[in-house]
């Protein structure tokens, strides 16, 4: 490899470096990933116009070909996607970067197999990309709600460990035999390919971020092995970067959960169905409806009004109207504070994201920390499609799957307001007892709706 | 067995060395994020592992004219490596934006 190449390789790293480390704080984020985005193209580039061998120029132009026609479908993709609809994005995203490492391992496999250590490597490589792709999918499609959101197999155990045995087997087989056999490198595709979907399948809907930001861990690590391979230094930098960075963060999410890793991984193995209708014991009683009008008249007196946004308020579209009714409430001497939950939304700091949107202003946005004090300060709070973020048997239910998670204490303020849908348990599938708390009273109907009619109740006030 | 793993350690004492090092660096870079931004970070993490990509173009750049199966798997492999970076940059930048907005 010549010179120039490992130089701009050297650069593209510290630039990977620099830029994570700037996108963890507010001020530097943006620019961070512009100067690891730029990193990455000059690595891009140099890889293609340094390339020290002769090559055929109908590969110059295939190549060529695939990078426009893949950025293109990148770039439009990534602008025209919903702010709501990010954390499957990412996920499908990761899932194509994963299906990148599978197929280098596959290509290669035919190419090169003169030492043990290649063919290791490779199989490593095709194993954990192809795990990555497959798991990605499958996050995908529950994220966007076209799988249900935990699906138990009958003979899960049995059937998850026979997979795992049948890839290490061929793997092992691969290795032993020294075979360049291609059938076997399919085989061993298709089985981590199984192996992925298994892996997340019994997986809460409500864990997904967990789950793809491991699974991002997973590409990276995937593509280190590519670069160990190619004796490329910026794959196997860049690659373990994002693989403990992933890693990581995966352990910090856990910890805005409070759950350990383990438990969202494992949680939902060898539980009976039964935990499908929790807390059936508590939540009996009688909820009790009121109108739009009634609720605007309780926020329009009220000193303090708390809103507690949930995911279903983004589904709803309804971050603009939301604005509107604070500011309508803040003109009327109501002081207005939004309660932010840390995993509220469908990824950690989903929300903040959804409500910077509509420019509400940042001093408004408190975290969970920070209000849960004000709560029994507080005349109204209003729910507005948030659930598990606010469920008490996170406090008080040691069966229930959210025990020991942090919730906003919202059952501390006066009264409570909460708008859904219907009935429906929330993401997670737990029965909420708040709703059948003597304080609350539940405004049914769609976000955007009900809180259109609290606007138009309000300035009629 | 023992010589053999000497021998793979000396090596690649080079990459072992990166290994390690890189594994800190990440621990190190990601402590202490504010919860806010670990959707941006994670996007961008992401757009990251796309580094992949490289590895794509080299086996097309390794591949003979005449090998169209290698040829076609290959050109998958970039476009949906490109997929990755591209749109894991731009989704990231966007998200960021929109923190900056509210200033």
């Amino acid at each position: 490899m010549g010179a120039a190449i490992s130089f701009i390789y050297l650069i593209a790293a510290i630039t990977y470096i620099v830029g994570l480390k700037m996108l963890g704080n507010p001020k530097s984020a943006r620019k961070g990933n512009l100067i690891a985005a730029g990193g990455m193209g000059i690595a891009i580039l140099g890889t293609i116009f340094l390339y020290d061998k002769k090559v055929d120029t109908t590969i110059h132009i295939l190549i060529w070909t695939a990078i426009i026609l893949g950025s293109i479908a990148g770039w439009m993709v990534a602008k025209k996607v919903e702010m709501t609809k990010m954390p499957e994005l990412v996920s499908m995203f990761n899932g194509m970067g994963g299906a990148s490492a599978a197929l280098i391992g596959i290509i290669e496999f035919q190419i090169h197999t003169n030492s043990l250590n290649n063919t290791i490597v490779i199989i490593a490589g095709v194993i954990i990309g192809s795990i990555s792709l497959s798991g990605s999918l499958v996050a995908w499609a529950k994220l966007n709600g076209n799988m249900k959101s935990i699906i138990r197999l009958p003979k899960y155990n049995l059937i998850n460990n026979l997979v795992v045995l049948s890839v290490l087997a061929v793997g092992f087989y691969i290795i032993w035999s020294g075979s360049s056999n291609p059938a076997f490198m399919y085989l061993l595709f298709l089985l981590a390919l199984i192996y992925g979907v298994l892996f997340v399948i019994p997986i809460g809907g409500a864990d997904m971020p967990v789950v793809i930001s491991l699974l991002n861990s997973l590409t990276g690590i995937a593509a280190a092995f590519t670069g160990f391979l190619f004796d490329n230094m910026v794959m196997l930098a860049g690659g373990i970067l994002v693989g403990s960075a992933g890693l990581i963060l995966t352990f910090a999410m856990c910890d805005a959960m409070n759950r350990p890793l383990s438990n969202v991984i494992f949680g939902a193995f060898g539980q009976p169905d039964a935990d499908l209708t929790q807390g059936s014991s508590k939540s009996e009683g009688t909820i009790k409806k009121t109108t739009p009008s009634d609720a605007a008249i309780m926020m329009n007196y009220a000193n303090r009004v708390i809103i507690v946004p949930g995911y279903g308020l983004a589904v709803a579209q309804a971050q603009h109207v939301i604005h509107e009714l604070e500011l309508l409430l803040e003109s009327k001497g109501v002081e207005v504070k939004y309660a932010i939950h840390p995993v509220a939304g469908r990824m950690p700091g989903h929300m903040n994201v959804l409500l910077a949107e509509t420019n509400v202003d940042y001093d408004k946005l408190i975290e969970m920390d920070d209000i849960n004090p004000l709560f029994q300060n507080t005349d109204a709070v209003l729910v507005v499609g948030a659930n598990d973020v606010v469920n008490p048997a996170a406090h008080n239910d040691p069966a229930s799957p959210i025990y020991g998670m942090p919730i906003l204490e919202v059952e501390k303020a006066k009264s409570i307001i909460i708008n859904k849908r219907s009935m429906n348990p929330g993401y997670a599938g737990i029965q909420n007892e708040l709703f059948y708390n003597q304080k609350t009273s539940m405004l049914f109907g769609d976000a955007k709706d009900v809180l259109t009619k609290l606007v138009h109740e309000l300035k009629n006030m | 067995m023992m010589t053999e793993f000497i021998n793979f350690f000396n090596e690649n004492l080079q990459m072992i060395y990166i290994v390690v090092l890189m594994i800190f660096v990440g621990v190190e870079v990601i402590g202490h994020v504010p919860a806010v931004l670990h959707t941006p970070l994670m996007s961008g993490a992401n757009a990251l592992s796309g580094v992949v990509i490289i590895g794509a173009i080299l086996v097309m750049l390794d591949t003979e004219p005449e090998n169209i199966l290698a040829l076609a798997l290959g050109f998958v492999a970039i476009v949906l490596g490109i997929l990755n970076v591209v749109g894991g940059f731009v989704v990231t930048d966007r998200m960021l934006e929109m923190f900056k907005k509210r200033k």
